[in-house]
């Protein structure tokens, strides 16, 4: 093709067009306005008008969970590119593809402390998995291609493009199917797949007597749900996921352990810790999955599945490791694998730890509590597991992932590495957005997270986009909470939320429908009013103060540490408040007489 | 303890683009995941797009690969050259600013021909001097020069190359 000349802003959009995108989240301000001059003419795009640049940071990333699609947002120079840090570094932790745009000052005042002027480069370096700050119009193109590219290709990512407000004025001669044809010969990300890995994986497998399947959120990336399956149902192997693996494998399976980790069922767990041979599937070997890592799978040999090189080895040596996609790499192991292994004794055993050691939950019949493990299941059951979920950060995030029972990959979208408050809410939207008006999007929230994106509710209620906001409201700061009471001798320091705006006014406020439950018998028509309401609805459940999340394997310790349900309490320690307000305008002598020493 | 630093020490050579912010992000890289630079240059190479830089890091053999693969990652960076089984080449150069009396210059004089070093500057007390050589020779120049007192003293840093006809 021929080449083309338009302004910088304009081949930006065209890029846009060129790599399938529909919609994008943005704010407008100084260094973008020739940008949105564009988006101002432009057809095929849907812009979303966001109340804050992290909203529209966390709903690119909501609509990239829902899709797997890219998902792009925009911020203005200086505040606005800041403002879109966290949901850039939270995508980079859950390995979400994202392609952020930012404004940047003129060219020539770069460097200058001007006006609205931040080295969003240089902040977003190590929280990227690249940026540019593109100084010549005649780049652009190019780069954002290369931006696409680099962001869902091998172990997605985000990238960011800052793009000086002059650039988006000049004028470009280029030929877009040229720009289109990308190549970075320092990139590289199509791994292929290992044969001989891959047959002494087989080996292993052959040879394994406990083996247990760990499947993280790189399954669901590489779409290799189908083969996750398969495998376990070829061989019977019982299946762990992630807190990003949920729904890569359903729960309802008799094979499926639920979710491991710090806040995993017991019996899994107990598998893992028992195992003599995980497979990890796209899994990272996280903290809060391994707790301590000397004392993780301890006898088990390790088979690791991951795109990522740099994954092999970081955490925990693998006995072998497969390198590339692993819905290749699985492919390429199934036939592999013998049907007729026996591990009976391996899953009566795992069958006596699950009768044994269940996931506990209250549901209020005996004495009339509202507890939000309830409320969770029953948001499950009636929704009938057909809707996306979105959560916050804390104990009702933890909750959601052990009592909703995923059934399909990216039904479940959470901030897993990060943990980031806030999140839910925008990416329930983004979500929306992504999947479409005919599916349901619940946001699963906490009365402390909600509050932290609360204004992109007007989005919610402009849209009409059918997302119902639950709101598990017991007026704390429930983790930190009940690390407080758990290891802080019950120091309850600045986590009550007590005081908090009425959230049914603010969701009418917003211009949504609000509903208030307060009595377990209520659970089932609040939550069949919001599914029968159009739109978004917010639901203030007012759910048991204090309750902790269970089972818990403190941090950085080990499965024999699992702490399975609250102990029975002897005598309860008064909380107590030890801080003595001193007043601090006069120093006190003997320190004075101290630092002269 | 100098011993036991390069026992635990390797020297990488990477190759990046040639191009502004290069060296943050590798340094960052570096930074953020608690890796240990004891000597880090860049330099220009036979291709102008291109830059090498020469790193030394202290670590064991599995750090040494985490930061082999952590590197691969960056974008910019084209290759990683480790030189764990091959023999290699390694230099560095000195500056070292020495007080010199003159009723001591012949006895410094002497030690610098037995390094085959360098007096590339003179004035009245004293005597700037360039050794080249391994870490170990400029460490033990360094020791010998110690006694004279030294004014002040700069050093490039490794830089390595792989013997006979490979190449990085």
């Amino acid at each position: 093709m021929a080449k083309i000349k338009s302004t910088g802003a304009k081949a930006l959009l065209e890029s846009l067009r060129r790599e399938g995108v529909e919609i994008i989240f943005g704010y407008p301000g100084g260094a973008v306005i020739p940008l949105y001059d564009e988006i101002y003419h432009c057809d095929f795009l849907q812009h979303v008008l966001v109340r804050h640049e992290q909203g529209g940071g966390h709903m690119a990333e909501g609509y990239s969970h829902a899709t797997g699609k890219v998902g792009v947002c925009i911020g203005t120079s200086g505040p606005g590119a800041t403002n879109l840090v966290t949901a850039i570094c939270d995508a980079m932790m859950d390995s979400i593809p994202m392609v952020a745009i930012t404004g940047q000052v003129r060219t020539e005042v770069i460097g200058k402390d001007a006006f609205q002027e931040a080295d969003i480069t240089g902040i977003t370096m190590p929280i990227t998995k690249h940026n540019w700050l593109v100084k010549d119009v005649n780049d652009l193109p190019r780069v954002m291609h290369e931006a696409f590219h680099i962001a869902r290709s091998g172990r997605p990512g985000p990238v960011l493009v800052d793009v000086p407000v002059d650039v988006f004025r000049a004028i470009v001669e280029y030929d877009p199917d040229e720009v289109q044809n990308i190549e970075i010969s320092s990139f590289k990300s199509d791994f292929k797949v290992h044969k001989v890995q891959v047959k002494r994986a087989a080996e292993l497998i052959a040879q394994a007597k406990k083996p247990v399947l760990y499947v993280g959120g790189g399954a669901k990336a590489a779409g290799a749900e189908h083969l996750v399956q398969a495998l376990a149902h070829k061989t019977g192997f019982p299946v762990t996921t992630t807190l990003h693996g949920l729904g890569t494998f359903p729960e309802n399976d008799p094979l499926s352990l639920g979710m491991l980790g710090m806040h995993g069922t017991a019996y899994a767990n107990l598998a893992v810790e028992h195992c003599d041979l995980l497979i990890a599937i796209g899994a990272r070997f996280d903290d809060r999955v391994t707790g301590k890592v000397s004392a993780f799978a301890q006898n088990a040999k390790v088979i690791h599945f991951d795109i990522d090189p740099g994954e092999i080895n970081k955490v925990r040596r693998a006995d072998v490791s497969i390198v590339g996609n692993c819905a290749e790499a699985l492919e390429a192991l199934l036939p592999l694998v013998d049907e007729t292994q026996d591990i009976s004794e391996w899953r009566a055993q795992l069958d006596a730890w699950r009768s044994d050691m269940p996931l506990e939950f209250n549901d209020g019949a005996q004495d009339g509590t509202l507890h939000a493990e309830w409320v969770i299941r029953e948001i499950a059951r009636l929704t009938d597991r057909n809707v996306v979920v979105t959560t916050d950060v804390g104990q009702h995030q933890m909750w959601a992932a052990q009592h909703f029972g995923m059934r399909s990959p990216r039904q479940f979208i959470t901030s897993g590495g990060l943990g980031t408050m806030g999140f839910g809410l925008p990416a329930a939207i983004g979500a929306s957005f992504g999947v479409g008006p005919d599916k349901d999007v619940w946001c699963i929230s906490g009365d402390g997270s909600f509050q932290m994106c609360i204004q992109e509710l007007i989005v919610a209620t402009i849209y009409k986009l059918p997302v119902k906001i639950a709101i598990l409201n017991n007026t704390f700061l429930g983790m930190v909470r009940q690390w407080q009471e758990m290891f802080w001798q019950k120091h309850y320091s600045s986590v009550d939320m007590e005081r908090a705006p009425d959230f049914v006014l603010v969701a009418e406020a917003y211009g949504m429908l609000g509903l208030r439950c307060d009595n377990v018998a209520d659970v089932e028509a609040t939550i069949r009013k919001a599914m029968e309401t159009e739109g978004p609805v917010l639901m203030d459940f007012r759910v048991v103060k204090e309750t902790n999340v269970y089972p818990m394997i403190p941090s950085g310790q080990t499965v024999g540490d699992m702490i399975v349900r609250k102990p029975q309490q002897i005598e309860e320690p008064e909380s107590t408040c030890h801080y003595q307000p001193r007043d601090t305008r006069m120093p006190v002598v003997d320190e004075v007489v101290d630092v002269a020493r | 303890m100098a011993t036991a630093i390069a026992a635990q020490t390797h020297t990488i050579t990477v190759l990046v683009d040639n191009r502004p912010g290069v060296l943050a992000r590798v340094s960052g890289l570096f930074a953020r995941r608690g890796y240990n630079i004891e000597s880090l240059t860049v330099s220009i190479t036979d291709n102008p797009n291109m830059s090498r830089m020469t790193i030394v890091v202290a670590g064991d053999a599995d750090t040494l690969e985490q930061i082999t693969k952590q590197l691969h990652k960056l974008i910019d960076v084209h290759k990683v050259f480790d030189y764990l089984d091959t023999p290699m080449l390694e230099r560095e150069l000195v500056l070292l600013k020495v007080q010199s009396e003159p009723e001591r210059r012949a006895e410094i004089l002497q030690l610098v021909e037995i390094f085959r070093g360098k007096v590339v500057d003179i004035a009245d007390r004293a005597m700037v001097i360039e050794v080249t050589g391994g870490g170990d020779k400029i460490d033990s120049f360094e020791k010998q020069m110690e006694p004279f007192g030294i004014r002040e003293l700069v050093r490039t840093g490794r830089i390595a190359m792989m013997r006979g006809s490979r190449t990085v």
